[in-house]
């Protein structure tokens, strides 16, 4: 154990320092090449004007050079990869396309992703919204928010388990000590299989995300909510609007962007979804979605990088709308000096 | 009185907002010290009885068999064997009987202290402290004694030793370490090359930044799944090529790296560029490099910035098991705890003293860090989702 302990730590060392060593040489190299501290006048600005030529590039460097290799490499081996064969060797047209759309576990895979995407977003910003009103008028606001923000800082795998945990069946006779079990057989209820139901099963499973992002969503617009100007409200409660008119006319309306916001970043999660299913279900009991189909493809049977890629395509399909926005709406507030 | 005027004084729908969030938080908090709890008991109470029994005591089912026949002593008409349930040689552990019944199905039948007529003209008691008498009105003719089934309160009772077990032979230990070498190299590196990136992306001026900084953003929301199938193969073809493991700390540092970086440089590029022109452009006059304006100006004043990140790329790097799964592979030497805990949940389903305790090992350092620095969390987070936040 102890020796591990000093080679992780030494990994550790290595690695931050071999990075900011990066930084540091490049720049010492750049001085002694190209002297700026002494030398004539005239050597010195067209030495000064390289260096401001190169230095952005010996700053973007590493990060372009990881981006490209990690991000956009990938993005456009992977489109290219479905078209080939499960190896990636053999040119096979659409026939990747054609499998998937006649692969019956693959339209179960959409069917119920457009389901999480139906329940989870919706769920986690209509939970959000309500907890941020509801805490923003009392003193301990502050302390119900940290509490039900926590969740965020768990990992998928643990919040399964807690809540495979809470979801545990023991036989119709046993005693039930999943939680869920416990209060439908206080209630006269039979225990159930909970994550083995089919349809429901899918729910079951979304409430853990619900659980682990409305806390993301609450923080978000309860900002939001404090950004509200005053006057907005006082000029409608001096007009007779009652709580109920204010949230929904006066409060809603004004935190819209945000709402936008909160909704796609939720999305974008869950399209992305794996380790619960994976760790829940592994996609028995038809609860299957893209992402955990995709992995299966990648290393069922060998691997078929052909048909993962397809799946991994349709995701970043359906991301590509936000990619657009969010592209429009970075260039059209452009900062930077 | 007093109740009603200070209900009066915070006023009903008051009253039910209070009481609505405390609900809520309840709910919210219930499934993790479900865990919490589940993980201090013994393994023969969790799997007995439910964790919310556990502060109340736990009802275990033992057997016991009553005195031989033999023992059997004449009380008018009747023939009596008494003593304690706990005294015999097979006894469970000793407590407070709530309740007993002759058959392993039903050993609730009767409650302490009644006087149950189990037929043949045999009466049997069982008091709470354990004593039974067993009467009947004929002699006895069985040639060994009864056995009977007890519900026995047990005292509720904690224990680390479910911890003691994962952390040293589930694998749990090693896991600790492995996810701490993965996560705090891949929290730094990516801070540093997107802080060096946001800075050139924000006071450099070079041809081609406008691109950059659209093509960062569309990067943000590219999802892991696309880059999967084409690293592996690289992975594993460089792996070959140079006779390495194609799957080392390394790699993974660089793929969690490169993974947050988008989003990293959007993050930090936001604050870097509302920083002071004044300050840096007086550094400038001064003679400064842009190499020492960064490390000397740029990095102190961009504190705030650089720990909201880190904290979300903590928590990503530990939480993550996909690209740990994908890239640092399933071997048990090399699984980090998301990972570890994933194959405990297909070897060990059911066995909940093993699983809470490893969950809660996983989750306990993020939970630190998230209560310790959740305002620079709630800091990065607004600024990466509201504009202008």
């Amino acid at each position: 154990m102890a020796s591990q302990i000093v080679s992780a730590f030494g990994a550790v060392i290595a690695g931050v320092f071999g990075c900011a060593l990066y930084y540091w040489l490049s720049d010492k190299l750049l001085q002694i090449v190209l002297p700026v501290r002494s030398g004539d006048v005239q050597r010195i600005s067209a030495n000064l004007k390289t260096h401001a030529a190169i230095r952005p590039w010996l700053f973007l460097g590493p990060a372009l050079l990881l981006m490209i290799v990690y991000l956009v490499y990938p993005v456009i081996a992977t489109f290219i990869l479905s078209f080939y064969d499960r190896s990636g060797g053999n040119f096979v047209g659409l026939a990747n396309y054609w499998w998937a759309a006649t692969d019956a576990q693959f339209r179960q895979s959409i069917f119920n992703n457009i389901l999480w995407l139906a329940v989870v977003p919706a769920a986690c910003t209509f939970f959000g919204l309500v907890i941020a009103v509801l805490t923003d008028r009392i003193w301990w606001g502050n302390i119900a928010k940290s509490l039900i923000f926590m969740p965020m800082a768990i990992s998928f795998v643990g919040a399964s388990v807690i809540w495979k945990f809470i979801y545990e069946y023991r036989g119709a006779d046993g005693t039930q000590i999943g939680l869920l079990n416990a209060i439908v057989q206080f209630f006269g209820g039979d225990p159930q299989v909970w994550i083995a139901m089919p349809i429901w099963n899918n729910f079951f499973l979304m409430v853990i995300l619900i659980w682990i992002q409305t806390g993301f969503a609450m923080v978000i617009l309860s900002a939001a909510l404090r950004g509200i100007p005053e006057e907005t409200i006082e000029a409608a409660v001096i007009d007779g609007a009652n709580g109920w008119q204010i949230f929904w006319k006066i409060m809603v309306p004004q935190i819209w962007g945000t709402i936008a916001v909160v909704w796609t970043t939720i999305t974008i999660l869950v399209l992305k979804v794996f380790d619960i299913v994976l760790t829940m279900t592994n996609g028995q009991w038809n609860t299957m979605v893209l992402a955990n189909l995709m992995f299966d493809w990648m290393f069922r049977g060998g691997g078929d990088s052909g048909r993962s890629a397809v799946i991994a395509l349709v995701i970043m399909a359906a991301v590509t709308p936000i990619m657009i926005w969010n592209i429009r709406q970075a260039s059209e507030d452009r900062g930077g000096h | 009185m007093t109740a009603a005027i200070t209900l009066r004084r915070i006023g009903l729908p008051r009253l039910i907002v209070h009481l609505s969030v405390l609900v809520i938080c309840i709910l919210w908090l219930i499934p993790t010290i479900g865990i919490l709890v589940t993980s201090l008991r013994e393994p023969g109470q969790i799997a007995s009885s439910g964790w919310w029994t556990a502060f109340s005591g736990a009802a275990e089912t033992s057997a016991a068999r009553l005195g031989e026949p033999s023992t059997a002593r004449q009380d008018g008409p009747n023939y009596v064997i008494s003593g304690s349930v706990f005294d015999a040689a097979d006894a469970g552990p000793k407590g407070s009987v709530r309740a007993f019944g002759t058959k392993v199905a039903a050993p609730t039948e009767f409650s302490a202290g009644e006087a149950a007529d189990i037929g043949d003209g045999e009466t049997l008691t069982v008091n709470e402290d354990g004593s039974y008498t067993f009467t009947k009105n004929a002699p006895f003719t069985d040639k060994r004694g009864k056995r009977v089934y007890l519900s026995v309160a047990q005292p509720a009772s904690f224990t680390l030793d479910n911890y003691r077990t994962v952390l040293t032979s589930q694998g749990i230990g090693q896991a600790f370490i492995n996810s701490l070498t993965v996560a705090i190299p891949a929290t730094i590196i990516p801070i540093l090359i997107s802080a060096f990136a946001a800075y050139a992306l924000s006071w450099m001026h070079f041809p081609g930044r406008a691109i950059i900084i659209a093509v960062v953003v569309g990067l943000i929301v590219v999802p892991l799944q696309m880059s999967l199938i084409p690293l592996l193969k690289m992975y594993n073809e460089i792996g070959a090529f140079f006779g390495i493991a194609s799957r080392s700390y390394v790699g993974i540092w660089l793929a969690h790296a490169a993974f947050g970086m988008p989003l990293a440089i959007y993050l930090l590029r936001n604050y870097i560029a509302g920083l002071p022109k004044e300050v840096i452009e007086s550094a400038r006059v001064d003679g400064a490099s842009d190499f020492e304006i960064f490390v000397r100006i740029v990095l102190p004043l961009s504190f705030p910035a650089l720990a909201s990140f880190s904290i979300f790329q903590f928590l990503w790097t530990w939480n993550d098991l996909l690209v740990a799964m994908v890239f640092l592979g399933t071997g048990k030497d090399q699984l980090v705890l998301t990972g570890a805990l994933n194959a405990l949940l297909g070897s060990m389903g059911g066995k909940w003293e093993i699983l809470t305790a490893s969950a809660f090992i996983t989750i306990i350092v993020p939970i630190i860090v998230f209560f310790a620095l959740q305002r620079y969390l709630v800091r990065g987070l607004l600024a990466g989702s509201v504009k202008g936040g």
